[in-house]
Parts: structure tokens; sequence; C-alpha cells
């Protein structure tokens, strides 16, 4: 599965473990929260870095001590028909400022990434290489967009009110 | 009228264009129809029994003539030639093309209109009533806050992957004609008593399998408030709401399961986080919304003019004039509701040729405006009262002069399954029948206001639970059989009806309506009592009995 | 009737035919026995127990591009070999809608 991040197709450098995979030496690993959560301050102390896959039906409140410690949150679409992870993911941004790798994993189609993108994720597990060769083309869809997200794109809102002055100011 | 400005139509245009590369993904087989599916219903798009159908919003129920001819080319060029008017101010057409439909768009596009979020699990139109901007004693236009929030919630980052599809209606008259208490969200506009505008806001409405009646959570929430508050409840909804059962995965189960009380306590505390953000909506920004709605040029004209005088004589013109007649609010103006429920026909079909005519005599009579209601009704909403019987006269002999408004030809009914896939029974036969039955208009007038509401399943597209005679399609044993309720309403004193007894076949429903109806005629304690009044007064019993005592 | 689109085991009573709407138009069509599909439930391709029929769903399940939502639906076939929808709905997919159209065609 081709992971995007910045906007490129990249190697993973991340290895998912499962609940009871050894843990290896070195390298970077993505942990199920589970495991993470009731290891935490031995998995944060080895070297490589730690990142944690959340379920989209656990509260994200449980994450926030972690935050400033993980590189990587990955949240999860079981199918893309399940939105809960555009919210944990606002939450993540928006409320807890949360600044590291915000992947998206599971079903992900190329119809999804600019919601996504608006929601913080900056990174994504796409189900099919092509739409991972299209994404830059696909994210940059849309020009207009009606809500204010983390994602600080201007909103028609406001672009209407920053065209209503500069009407102002010219005549 | 909103009129769309560059930002609007760019954003319609680029959906347009994506939809044309996922339709194409799709036919070169790089979509699965399951991968497809959704992205073909946020754009409008079932399957039905035939062929794909296609549904096209109306924001707030108000199309300008460009549009409507738009519609019409778009039943001409794409479809059978007709289209059929939804309870929830959109269109449907029935027989469309899938290869065609990203052209189909495009043309609907080029006049502002779209089918983003008419059906999938999304925020889907936002509704009002179909006399805004014009009812007397309105408190102000909700249309302003409609197209706010038909804004905010189209492409939404976060809620277009709701556990459900969720509907949003706002009324801002005492007679609430959006049937506000049946939505997920009924916002109900008010003023505080600085005479800051508000809203009162109601959750958990709906009808299906399991229906509820909204109950209020908020009193009042500021109007620069609203959008924080809608995404506070949609945040909630889109966490807690059911995913594992479909049947369960309404808001209306959540707030029933959690309790008003607590659901609205979780709420609170979300809306606490994000009311001082970039959401909070200042007095500027609504002006330019309310800027872009225009309103006629209205004259000076006389209460009663000479016109109106002398054809109070006509005695065809004078049954129409008053049951499709409503008052305005501005003097010698009135609002005119035109019926889509002529004798025997599907109710809220209308064909192109009707919609192309409708648009001429809306440039010539109503400022180029026309307006869509929940009761698959069509309304000109700005008619000066000396046009009225040359209106009249022109509209008749389209067919769309039907004086039944709101009596018992009235009929709100769904596809059924003349076309829908889901339905257990027909819906659109029965409604003919019993506009056949009912056809003598001094007996319509007689019985006086009484609506029937006919669903072909548990679905309930057509309402049936709030009807005030309630039709519902089930099948048994591989028959249509239909369940009657009576006794519902759907306006601001909302009520869900009481079944009558053991279902009935296709052949009975009409006759047992006749007998309903007449146990109601001799059972009225005055003419004016209506048959909801007689029906509360009495209960179901003695309609029960005259229905059952032959059968 | 209750809707097939909820049919969840596959047990057929009588003969029976794969029918779905077409991927590209949405008209309504049956899978034949060439492995295609036809808009005329003559050429349709009949089974006759649970076995053949849930072989004929899955085939027409995977062809995905070709037509969407198959299911089976019941089918009579007459002692000439007519074939004629088992239901109602089925009755009303191939003759069209039962009203009269507003606009005839
Ligand atoms: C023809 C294809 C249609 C299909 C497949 C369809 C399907 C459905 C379904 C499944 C529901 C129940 C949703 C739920 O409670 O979760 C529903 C509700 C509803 N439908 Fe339809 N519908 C169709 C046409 C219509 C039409 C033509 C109208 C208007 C005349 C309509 C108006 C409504 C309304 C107002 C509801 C709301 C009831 C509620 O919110 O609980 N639908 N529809
Ligand atoms: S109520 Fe049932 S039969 Fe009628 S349109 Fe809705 S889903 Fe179809």
């Amino acid at each position: 599965m081709p992971l995007v991040n910045g906007g490129k197709i990249v190697d993973d450098s991340f290895v998912k473990l499962a609940v009871d995979t050894p843990l290896p030496e070195g390298g970077d690993i993505l942990v199920p929260a589970e495991r993470f959560v009731s290891d935490a301050d031995a998995l944060l102390k080895r070297a490589g870095k730690v990142g944690v896959i959340w379920p989209n039906n656990r509260d994200i409140d449980e994450l926030v001590p972690y935050l400033g410690k993980v590189a990587a949150v990955a949240l999860v679409f079981p199918t893309f028909r399940d939105g809960r992870a555009y919210s944990q993911a606002r939450l993540l941004r928006e409320r807890y400022n949360y600044r590291g790798e915000l992947r998206a994993t599971g079903q992900i189609l190329r119809d999804q990434f600019v919601f996504m993108l608006r929601a913080g994720f900056d990174s994504f597990e796409v189900k099919k290489q092509a739409d991972a060769e299209a994404f830059m083309q696909t994210a940059k869809r849309y020009s207009v967009f009606y809500q204010p997200t983390g994602d600080g794109r201007v909103t028609a809102l406001h672009r209407r009110m920053q065209l209503r002055h500069s009407e102002g100011v010219g005549t | 009228m909103y009129a769309y400005d560059e930002i609007d139509r760019t954003l319609v245009n680029e959906r347009v264009s994506e939809f044309r590369d996922q339709v194409k993904r799709r036919l070169s087989g790089e979509l699965t129809e399951d991968e497809f599916k959704i992205l073909r219903l946020q754009n409008g798009v079932y399957l039905q029994l035939h062929a794909y159908m296609f549904r096209v919003a109306i924001p707030y129920g108000t199309l300008a003539t460009n549009q409507l001819r738009a519609l019409a080319h778009v039943a001409r060029k794409y479809d059978r030639g007709y289209g059929h008017f939804t309870t929830r101010q959109n269109i449907q057409f029935n027989w469309i093309k899938l290869a065609e439909l990203p052209d189909a768009l495009a043309d609907l596009a080029k006049v502002g209109i779209h089918a983003m979020q008419t059906s999938g699990n999304n925020m889907r139109n936002v509704t009002s009533d179909q006399w805004a901007g014009v009812a007397p004693g309105e408190i102000e236009d909700p249309r302003i806050w409609s197209e706010l929030i038909r804004q905010h919630t189209t492409l939404h980052p976060e809620f277009s992957f709701l556990p459900r599809k969720f509907k949003i209606a706002i009324t801002a008259s005492d007679h609430d004609r959006a049937a506000i208490k049946i939505h997920d969200i009924g916002l109900r506009l008010i003023k505080n008593e600085k005479g800051e505008t508000g809203f009162g806001v109601l959750v958990g409405g709906g009808l299906g399998r399991t229906p509820f009646i909204a109950k209020t959570i908020k009193h009042f929430v500021h109007g620069r408030d609203i959008l924080s508050y809608i995404e506070a409840i949609l945040r909630v909804y889109n966490q807690y709401g059911r995913r594992d059962n479909i049947y369960k995965a309404r808001i209306k189960i959540l707030v029933h399961e959690l309790g008003t009380e607590k659901f609205s306590r979780e709420v609170e505390e979300e809306w606490q986080h994000i009311r001082n953000s970039l959401l909070q909506i200042d007095d500027e920004v609504i002006e330019d919304i309310r800027s872009r709605f225009t309103y006629p040029a209205y004259e000076k004209l006389p209460h009663m003019p000479d016109e109106l005088r002398q054809a109070a004589a006509d005695r065809d013109f004078e049954a129409w004039r008053k049951n499709s007649v409503a008052p305005h609010k501005v003097q010698g103006y009135s609002i005119v509701t035109i019926s889509l429920k002529p004798t025997g026909g599907p109710p809220g079909d209308a064909t192109a040729e009707q919609m192309d005519a409708l648009a001429d005599l809306a440039d010539k009579y109503s400022f180029g405006e026309i307006r869509v209601g929940h009761e698959q009704n069509l309304a000109l909403p700005h008619v000066a009262k000396r046009d009225l019987p040359a209106l009249w006269k022109s509209l008749d002999k389209l067919g769309l002069a039907t004086p039944n408004v709101n009596l018992i030809t009235d009929i709100i009914a769904c596809p059924g399954l003349d076309y829908c896939s889901l339905a257990n029974a027909r819906s659109i036969p029965i409604a003919q029948e019993l506009t056949r039955r009912f056809a003598n208009h001094e007996l319509a007038n007689l019985i006086g206001r009484l609506h029937i509401n006919i669903s072909g399943c548990i679905n309930a597209c057509g309402h049936h639970h709030v009807g005030h005679i309630g039709i519902l399609g089930v099948e048994k044993n591989g028959e249509e059989v239909y369940q009657i309720t009576i006794g519902g309403r759907a306006d601001e004193s909302a009520a869900l009806g009481n079944l009558i007894g053991p279902g009935v076949k296709f052949d009975e429903v009409a006759d047992v309506v006749e007998d309903i109806v007449e146990a109601y005629l001799a059972l009225r304690e005055r003419p004016e009592e209506l048959f909801i009044e007689t029906v509360k007064r009495l209960g179901v019993e003695p309609f029960k009995e005259r229905v059952y005592a032959t059968r | 009737m209750t809707s097939p689109l909820e049919q969840k085991k596959i047990k057929i009573a009588g003969p029976s035919v794969v029918t779905a709407n077409r991927t590209w138009d949405g008209i309504v069509v049956y899978r034949t026995a060439a492995k295609g599909w036809s808009a005329d439930l003559s050429e349709a391709a009949i089974v006759r127990n649970s076995d053949d029929a849930k072989a004929l769903l899955a085939e027409s399940v995977a062809d995905d591009v070709g037509a969407i939502g198959p299911y089976i639906a019941p089918v009579q076939v007459g002692e000439d070999g007519k074939i004629e929808p088992g239901n109602l709905r089925e009755q009303i997919r191939r003759t069209g809608v039962t009203i009269g159209q507003p606009v005839q065609v």
C-alpha cells in the first residue's frame, strides 16, 4: 500500500506492530493504542520513533498526554463511509495542537483526500496505486472552501469580506 | 432570490468536474460499485427499480425562472419529459443515464443549481418555509440563515460521512410550513428581548421506522453562534451516533438513547470549546448574504382591485382563489399556490412543458420567482392581486389550477413500488384513486382541510405518520396491504397518527378513506371543526367502528 | 414485496433469474447463459435450485462494470417455455410503472 506524505509517494519508515509482536530493537514503530497506553513509558524510551494507531471509537482525550512525545498518530477509516476519524483529526490538530505526522489509514481513496487534508491529515496510506499517484492533482481539485478548519485555508465567507473591503477602498 | 457569486459558481463547477472524473472511473471499472455508491449518492444519484434516479436540490425552495427552465431542459434532454417535486424541496428525475449525468449537472451548474448532498449520509438540502420572505408576520426571512447553513454544510470536511443522513429545516413564522419537528435539527427563528435574532433549536425529529417528534435542546442560540452550535451537534453525532445498525443510526436514536438532557449537555460542552472561534459570524457576513437576496420592487397597489372584484362572479375562479391564494406581506399582492395534484395524476409531477410555461408565467406575474413547498406543490410568491384572474386562466390551460390546495385530494405520496426499489407497495395509484373519489370540489370543500399522506414502505418518505390520514404500504404474503392511521399532523402541533386497525388491501383503501370521511362528517360538531380536531376530540374508536363494522 | 435488496440467504422456491440494472444507463437487465446481460427476460438464464442460483449470482456480482445490484428474482415459466416475472415488483420492473406517466413515451 503506497504511503503519501508531503504530497509525494514515500517509503514508510514505520513498521506496524500488532498487540503481541515482539518489540524490534530499533527503527520506527506504529503501535496499537491499547499496547501503547499500557506500556507508553518503555516504548517511548527506545531508539526510533514511536507512533500510535488510534481506533475511531476510542476517546482521543486519552491520547492527549502523549501528544508531545509521539512522532505519528495513525487514525483509522475501517471503511470510507465511517467518518469518525475526521472529528478525531480536527480535535487533535485544532484543540490539542498536535503537530506531528497525522496519518489516515484504512480504506483511503482519492475521493477523500480533500476532506482529509482539510481535517488536518498530512499522510495517507492509500489503497490503490493509481490514487496515490493522482494525489497532487486531486488535492488541488477544489479552490473554494466554505468552512474554517485548522488547515487555515481562506473560507468563502472570508474571501467575500476581503473582496468587499477592497472594493470599498477602491470606490 | 439568492444570486450565486463567482465563489459559489466555482465550487459547483469544481464539484461537477470531480463527479465527471468519478463517473469515468466507475464506467471503466477503476471504481467498484461499492466504492462509487457513496460518491454518486453525494451527488444525488440513486438506483431505482427501472433506472437511476437523480435528485436535484432547490435550496429553501426558491427558484428563478431560468433555473426552472433548466430543470425543464434536463427533464426533456436527459429524462422522459417530466420531474417529480419531493417533500424536501428537491426535484427528482426518474430515468437518468449515469453516463449522461455529468452533462446534466454541468447544464444545471450554469444556472447555479446543484445536486450536492441530496442523498447520502451527509447534510441534506437545508429546507425552509416556501413562503419565506413574503409571509405576513414573519419575523425575518429565514432563507438568509438557510443559505448560511447551506454553505457551511456543503462539502464539510468533518461531516460528509456521518452515521446517517442529516436534515435541517428552518421556519420564521408561527405557522410552521417547514415541518421542523420532523427534522434532525429544526430551527425556529426568534428574537430575544434585545431584539437580536436567534434560534430555538430542536433536535432528533424524524419519521421512518421509529418516528420521533423533535425536542427542544436550547431555547435561544444567538444568530452569530448558530454555526458553532450546529457544528457541536454534528460533532457529538458524528462520534457517538450508532454505525452498527442503519435503522438506529439517525440522530433521533442517539438523542433518545442518551436522553435529551444528557445529549444537550454533551452538545453544550462541545459548543463551549468552539463558540468563540472562526465559526462566530459577524453581522457583516450576514449582511453580505442578505445583500445577495433580491426582493422585487413592489408597486403601491390597492387592496381590492377592480379586476378581482369583477372576477368574483366567476364561481370557478372563486373556488380556486379561496383555496390557492394566500395573503402577502405587501398590500395588493398575493402568494399563489400551484397544485401539482390534478385529479388522477401522480402527486408532485410536472412536465417539462408545464415547467417552461410556469417559468413564463412567473416572469410575467411573479417577478421571475417560483417556490417549492414540502407539500409537493409550487407557488408564485409575488402576484399582484389585479393579475389573479389572468393568471388563473393561464394556469387552468396548463392543468395547474386544480382548486384543491389543503383539501383531501392535495395528497402527499412517495414514489412507492412504481419507482422505488425499497418499496413494499404502491403509493401513487392509491393517491390517484383517492383524487378521483373526491374529485367533486363541493364535496372536498365540505370536508375542509384534510391531509392524506401515503408511503410505500416504513421509510416514510410520504410522511404517513404525520398525515391527518396516513397510509402505509406493507407486504403480507406477497400482497400489498395498507395500514391506516389518523390524527397525525406535521405543523407546529406536530403529532404522530394512531393506527385504526388491521391493514386493508389495495382495492379497499379508497373505500376505507371514504368511510373515515363519512364518519367525520357525521361526527363533527360544526362545519368548522376540522377532521383533525374531531379525531382529537373523539379519538380513534368511532372511526375504527365505522371502518371495521362491515369488514 | 420485501425488497430483494435485503436478500440474505439464498434459497429459491421455484424457477428464478438474476436481474440487475445496467451500469451505464441503469436499465433493467437479466443475466444470460452466455455470461452477459440482456434487457429481454426471455433471454435470461433460468436456475432451478439454490446452488445454481448461488453460482449465477456470484458470477453476476463479479461483473460489476456491466450491471449493478444483482439479485435473484422469481419467474414463472409457462408450458410453452415463456418466462414471466414472478411477482408484482418484477412485473413493474419489466413493464414499467402501473400509472400513466405524465408524458407518454
Ligand atoms: C425514490 C427513491 C427514494 C428512496 C430510495 C428513498 C429512501 C428513503 C429512506 C431509506 C428513508 C429513511 C431514512 C431513515 O430514516 O434513516 C427516507 C426518508 C425520507 N424520504 Fe425518501 N426516498 C426516496 C424518495 C423520496 C421522495 C420522492 C420523497 C418526497 C416525496 C422523499 C422524502 C423523504 C423524507 C421527507 C424522508 C424523511 C423521513 C425522515 O427523515 O425520517 N423520499 N427516504
Ligand atoms: S417510503 Fe419507502 S417506498 Fe416510498 S419512496 Fe421512501 S423508501 Fe421508497
